[in-house]
């Protein structure tokens, strides 16, 4: 049983190390004093410091953020919206092709949907004016297209589960549909709608190829910059920029898991 | 004290039904779940649909709540056509077999949602929600989340939740199934107790018949999307009208056979399965020649080692089976003609006689009067 227990741990620790030794090298050398990234020249915040002063870096971050919070608050109510329509209207002309439709993104190649979406803006941009070069506006379209898929397939999944019971109550005891689904509905199934709302917030942050077919000059969000600094070389900046974003992911997901073990527990 | 009046307003013809299905059909697809059901349920009553499960008896009660809507036919909830009227404006109120409890609300709101629909003022829904929980003994509990409660506590604050609305009709589906065997016993009869004291009028979906005839003033027997027949419990189980309703409440023996003559109240039915003719009450007219069966309930039925007195109906046969449950013991009798009969023997006395044992010849009994004929 012992060797049995050591052999068990050994897979656990190896499996570990192979999901996230990268990323903890990748930490490890952001603290690095040397300029030359695989080579250990002592501790040093300094790199976190430079940061610090490169506009460009930050401007793109900033972006990235106001992009993904807003893609993933559109997704969750697009997406939310869509899976009332395919668990609770069972019947309508058009359900099955409707359900499709919306999961196809799920499977459609990013670098297929980028290019079909710089068709469009383009194609909109001649003939309507807008939406005016590739800006924020294009990125969140873009994002919000793909992202809302995920949203659907998640509270989908806790809507069906849900006891339809409970929504017949409440319309029995007099609330309007309306009503039934903001005061019943909803709170039942907010975890679903914030793990929603943190997958949409997560692909729309480090999404790379979509963004690069419809982001521009102006706009140019964190990932798109990562990847055209390290196309010049990694640089000890990127590793203190990277340990910043998986710092901050990190805490969000261990938040939103609190928060949504709390609200199962409470049923 | 005043002297209770038999409860039977279904025996005045001059009295308005409070619900009223009139020829209702409800089709799903090209499943016919309830068909041309009539119905009148009086105000007071507490009404039980019976059946097992597939039978109708849950659409009736979500047409009647409004979460379905006939495919054909009319219902009237106090002469108020209600057959179109959404579940958010009808008078009447469900408790729902799961309870579905609001998992996120405490159960002081769970039984204020409906009066805050109402746009009651607050004041009022603090009194009322206090004043039902009261009723139903959850005084203790208004703080706590669904979750916190007990199956039992639970139910209790469902009832709650719909008594708060004083509707007209209250709807029950299957409001004890989730319930252990002793706790149901003991909420049938407080149900009944609260139903008595609210004057609610109850309209109960269950499966379990001795659930039924415990708490109902009457009771519909469904089948298939029919209703076999209404009648107080003493009425189905004493002269069910047809042999579903005889096989489905209660044990029967049935026993096949023609009318070979008659007068005078009696009949005499030629029956090959017990050997012999047999005698049977009954009111009516039959033609000699008429296919009947003949109903006789197992405790109606005396089994012993001796030859039965004169005047009753009587066959004979071996013991095939035998059980003693106490106060009864149920035997299994299985005649010349390979049909078995079952019999309920009280167990009066501690010693004396010996009652019937393996291999002995028995002699099955009874009265003319304990017998029903059912045409087919």
């Amino acid at each position: 049983m012992k060797r049995n227990g050591l052999l068990l741990y050994t897979a656990l620790a190896l499996a570990y190390a192979f999901l996230y030794l990268p990323i903890v090298l990748m930490v490890i050398y952001s603290f690095n004093a040397s300029r030359l990234v695989t080579v250990w020249g002592g501790f040093s915040t300094k790199w976190y410091g430079e940061l610090l002063h490169d506009d460009k870096v930050l401007d793109a971050a900033w972006l990235s953020l106001k992009v993904a919070v807003t893609n993933a608050t559109l997704s969750t109510i697009l997406g939310t919206l869509a899976a009332v329509v395919l668990v609770r209207f069972r019947r309508f002309p058009g359900r099955t092709l409707f359900g499709g439709m919306v999961a196809a993104p799920l499977v459609m190649p990013e670098i297929i949907t980028g290019l079909a979406m710089l068709l469009l803006f383009v194609a909109m941009e001649e003939t309507l004016g807008w939406p005016a070069g590739r800006s924020m506006t294009t990125i969140v379209i873009a994002h919000v297209t793909f992202s809302l898929s995920f949203v659907t397939v998640v509270v989908q999944s806790r809507l069906s589960q849900m006891d339809v019971s409970l929504e017949e109550a409440a319309m029995d005891l007099g609330a309007r549909p309306l009503k039934v689904f903001l005061a019943i509905t909803l709170p039942i199934i907010s975890p679903a709608l914030l793990a929603g709302w943190l997958l949409a917030f997560t692909l729309s942050i480090d999404d790379v190829v979509i963004s690069a077919f419809v982001s521009g000059p102006g706009a140019t969000p964190l990932p798109i910059v990562i990847y055209s600094k390290v196309r010049l070389g990694v640089s000890p900046e990127i590793n203190a920029l990277a340990t910043i974003v998986v710092a901050l992911v990190g805490v969000a997901i261990a938040v939103a898991g609190r928060m949504t073990l709390r609200r199962e527990r409470n049923g | 004290m005043s002297e209770r009046q038999p409860f039977a307003p279904w025996t005045d013809p001059g009295a308005d039904p409070l619900i009223r299905f009139d020829r209702v059909t409800k089709r799903f697809g090209d499943f016919t779940a309830v068909e041309a059901v009539d119905l009148a349920i009086y105000q007071g009553e507490f009404f039980s649909l019976l059946g097992a499960s597939g039978c109708g008896k849950t659409t009736l009660l979500r047409m009647l709540a409004g979460f379905e809507t006939p495919s054909e036919g009319r219902i009237f909830i106090d002469g108020v056509d209600v057959s179109a009227v959404p579940p958010y404006e009808r008078p009447v109120n469900m408790m729902f077999q799961s309870y579905a409890l609001f998992p996120h609300m405490s159960v002081e709101q769970n039984v204020a949602f409906g009066l805050r629909q109402d746009g009651m003022p607050k004041a009022r829904i603090k009194d009322k929600v206090r004043d039902v929980l009261d009723l139903v003994r959850m005084t203790g509990f208004a703080g706590r989340r669904p979750h916190q409660l007990s199956g039992g506590q639970r139910q209790r604050v469902a009832l709650a939740r719909c008594l708060a609305k004083e509707p007209k009709v209250l709807l029950l589906d299957e409001p004890l199934a989730a319930l252990d065997r002793k706790l149901r016993e003991q909420t049938q009869l407080e149900l009944v107790g609260i139903q008595d004291r609210v004057g609610i009028t109850f309209v109960m979906v269950t499966h379990d018949q001795g659930e039924a005839m415990t708490m109902s003033s009457r009771i519909g027997v469904m089948n298939t999307g029919h209703i076999r027949q209404i009648g107080t419990p003493v009425d189905i189980y004493e002269y069910p009208t047809s042999r579903f309703v005889a096989d489905f409440i209660g044990a029967a023996n049935m026993f096949d056979g023609t009318v070979t003559g008659g007068g005078d109240g009696r009949l005499t039915v030629a029956c090959p399965e017990l050997g012999h003719d047999i005698a049977v009450d009954y009111s009516g007219a039959l033609a000699a020649g008429a296919p009947v069966t003949v109903m006789v309930r197992p405790e109606k039925m005396a089994v012993s080692r001796e030859r039965p007195v004169e005047g009753m109906n009587w066959t004979e046969g071996g013991i095939a089976d035998m059980a003693y449950l106490g106060d009864v013991s149920v035997y299994h009798v299985r005649l010349e003609s390979g049909h078995k009969i079952e019999v309920l023997r009280t167990n009066l006395r501690h010693s004396g006689d010996r009652p019937p044992d393996w291999d002995d010849r028995v002699f099955v009994s009874w009265h003319p009067a304990n017998a029903l004929v059912l045409t087919r």
